[in-house]
């Protein structure tokens, strides 16, 4: 029972967060004024994203052929050939259409968005809504592991996680599923750590205290009163995820632990054959799951860095204001620029909070 | 790019020094580099434990191998020889005392040690890790200057979207777009590898080898050498440097613009200095010392992307190496280089820390 219970708070906080940000879209629309540019790119990236998913959900509709067809009427597509009417983006090495492949390629990264964000949030939350909550010994031993996981390039251990689930070569949904829960172990970490430090500041709230006295239950405590207060930087590590799942399943095709090019379409895997097409001058094979890639995950990060954005009151203000907050106005969902980010970033997650603060608790 | 990359953005890197309230202030450096020596320890071998039972729960590293092409008797005689079919306790405890001894393991494929293969082709990643380095400093810092000097006008604008396209790049994408616009179009530079045949030959002669090619080739006097192998470095170094480009670019605005609102600042702009001159004269030094410390997590990010790039651009590295052995399924060699690596990710972030704590003592326990 308990298992489940968590599972619908999660995603439950989701579904007030994107529908408040869509009736937010007025506040953007405040923000024309001082922050032109800022409203643009919200706009460009959810504009990327829609036709994204679009694609992906559209991707039997839209693509001319099936991704591992060959040929058409009985007559083989050839390989190579440079783009034509018959083939918008010409054909691949192994004689398919790259347009087709490119669409349905969409399906497949939604796939692994889908499944590997859902899996995460799920695990990393409950993980490190216990962990803050109890502490002891298995709060050292979740924060151990976790830093040790964090520290460790993710491709590798996505390389290894996908050798563990499917020896390397695999199906569609196979090969699917073994990309996300590769990439599901490279986030839970992250989640956990936003999670955990956030659980840990909240418990101390009055408001916590006093549900305590009134005699609800821990389970009650933590998803109830803990949990809704401290999911307000998931959206940003959401989109985060999202676009990181893209990259390193794309890394992963790249290096050839994706999935086979009959089971689905993988944009990492046709950019892996397309290698040698590029060292002869033919470039449609390169290009344009390339750009696929490039597209998607501008696109995603583009509505995370808007949303973060739009989600610190600080960063709502004018030019005069931002300029003013200087450091807390960047907030970043790119590797690396979060590190002195403030609110909405690590920092300002992970520094104690004066009032939440225990001494003696370990925090990383 | 990792994507992989990609793994750093949540959290502070847990080898990143803790923010100065974490803990209370004392204790001199000498106890802080104690406490981050110790903290490799148990980093190591939890990755080394992970890494080891993650793989066994596959199976046996011989079948993976040869599967298919050996009789069932054959690949029990193999099994048993290699020792896989004991329990499995005691094989870590055996691949644990192998490791403390510096063993990680002999490649199936080709019956090497895989410590042979870091120290082979080790400096040749090295190399490539350094060069991008030195494109993300190039880029990264006085782009992010320029984008905190013109905070929230249009060249802030197109810089923070330049930035995330750097993220968003998969490096093994970018790397096959220069190559095809400057290898197989304006055909200026080389389309592969460290070195062309001619150089490599003459470099092999060379009674101390280092495995650093530039150094290499400053050795062997020859300037035609030289030039080929930096341009040889060119493409891959900007594939890969531009990733890491646009996170300094990120950190150095962020940074910049923070303490352009710092009373000092302030203070140097109510006597009139000029605002270039405060962004490159007062608020440019402290807003580096952050850049130390997101190297450390850099490293990581680094390695991730030079699997990539090297098999991109068939740069004879170790993430080659890795790329080789992962295509003939030759798990035992790539569980002894991913290994490695956790080795060398723990040792290169607990070196950068301690860089920090120098240069900063604000960040020492």
């Amino acid at each position: 029972m308990n298992t489940t219970a968590p599972k619908t708070e999660a995603l439950s906080f989701k579904t007030p967060r994107t529908g408040g940000f869509f009736s937010r879209l007025p506040v953007v629309h405040q923000l024309r004024q001082s922050m032109g540019w800022q409203r643009g790119m919200l706009i460009t990236g959810l504009v990327i994203t829609g036709v994204f998913v679009l694609t992906a959900l559209l991707a039997p509709l839209i693509a001319p052929y099936g991704f591992a067809q060959r040929k058409a009427d009985s007559l083989a597509f050839g390989t190579q050939q440079p783009p034509s009417g018959e083939h918008l983006w010409g054909t691949t090495v192994g004689g398919y259409d790259v347009f087709s492949r490119v669409v349905w390629g969409s399906q497949t990264a939604l796939f692994v968005i889908v499944i590997a964000v859902v899996f995460s949030i799920f695990l990393g939350v409950l993980l490190g809504l216990v962990s803050g909550y109890f502490g002891g010994w298995l709060d050292r031993v979740l924060v151990v592991l976790c830093d040790a996981i964090y520290a460790f390039p993710s491709l590798l251990l996505a390389i290894v996680m996908s050798i563990v689930i499917s020896g390397g070569r695999s199906s569609m949904w196979g090969g699917i599923l073994a990309a996300a829960i590769s990439i599901t172990v490279v986030f839970i970490p992250q989640y956990f750590r936003v999670i955990r430090a956030e659980t840990v500041r909240i418990k101390a709230e009055a408001y916590v205290e006093s549900a305590r006295v009134v005699g609800a239950s821990s389970s009650r405590i933590m998803f109830r009163h803990v949990l809704r207060n401290a999911t307000r930087t998931l959206p940003l590590i959401f989109t985060l995820n999202s676009s990181e799942a893209i990259l390193t399943l794309a890394g992963l095709g790249f290096l050839g632990f994706g999935i086979e090019p009959t089971a689905a379409a993988e944009w990492g895997f046709d950019l892996n054959k397309a290698v040698s097409d590029v060292s002869t001058g033919i470039w449609w094979t390169a290009l344009f799951p390339g750009v696929a890639i490039v597209l998607v995950v501008l696109g995603i990060t583009l509505v995370g860095e808007s949303l973060n954005d739009l989600a610190d009151p600080r960063l709502r203000g004018r030019r005069a204001v931002s300029a003013a907050s200087g450091d807390v106005a960047e907030t970043s969902v790119v590797p690396g620029g979060t590190l002195t980010a403030g609110p909405g970033g690590l920092d300002g997650l992970e520094t104690p909070d004066p009032i939440g603060d225990e001494p003696g608790e370990v925090r990383s | 790019m990792s994507i992989a990359s990609v793994s750093t953005e949540v959290g502070p890197p847990p080898a990143s020094p803790p923010s100065p309230a974490h803990k209370p202030k004392g204790g001199g450096f000498g106890r802080y580099l104690l406490v981050r020596f110790l903290l490799i320890i148990p980093t190591i071998f939890i990755l080394v434990t992970v890494v080891f039972f993650l793989m066994r729960t596959t199976g046996d590293p011989i079948t993976a191998a040869q599967g298919g092409r050996l009789t069932p008797d054959q690949l029990a005689e193999r099994i048993h020889q290699a020792g896989y079919d004991r329990p499995l306790f005691i094989q870590y405890i055996e691949y644990l005392g192998n490791i403390l001894r510096g063993d990680f393991g002999t490649t199936l494929s080709d019956n090497r040690p895989v410590t042979t293969i870091l120290v082979t082709y080790g400096s040749a990643t090295a190399e490539l890790a350094v060069y991008a380095l030195i494109v993300a400093f190039v880029v990264g810092i006085p782009l992010g200057m320029l984008a905190a000097y013109r905070r929230d006008r249009g060249t802030d604008a197109s810089l923070r979207v330049f930035a995330i396209l750097c993220y968003a790049t998969p490096v093994f994408f970018a790397g096959l777009l220069l190559k095809l616009v400057f290898s197989v179009w304006l055909k200026v530079l080389p389309v592969a590898g460290r070195a062309s045949t001619g150089s490599e030959l003459q470099m092999q002669i060379l009674p101390n080898k280092t495995g650093f090619y530039l150094i290499d080739a400053i050795q062997t006097g020859d300037s035609a050498v030289i030039a080929d192998v930096l341009q040889h470095a060119v493409l891959p170094a900007v594939a890969l440097g531009l990733l890491t480009a646009g996170v300094f670019l990120r950190l150095v605005r962020t940074n910049v613009i923070g303490t352009l609102s710092t009373e000092y600042v302030d203070a140097a702009r109510s006597r009139g200095v000029g605002e270039f001159r405060l962004v490159r004269k007062h608020a440019y030094r402290p807003a580096l010392i952050p850049i130390i410390t997101v190297i450390g997590m850099q490293i990581a990010l680094l390695l991730a992307g030079a699997v990539l790039t090297e098999t991109t651009f068939e740069w004879k590295g170790l993430g080659f190496q890795l790329s080789q052995y992962l295509q003939s399924r030759d798990f035992v060699a790539v569980q002894g280089i991913v290994a490695l690596l956790a080795v060398v990710v723990a040792v290169t972030n607990f070196l950068v820390d301690i860089i920090a704590a120098l240069i900063d003592p604000r960040v020492r326990y």
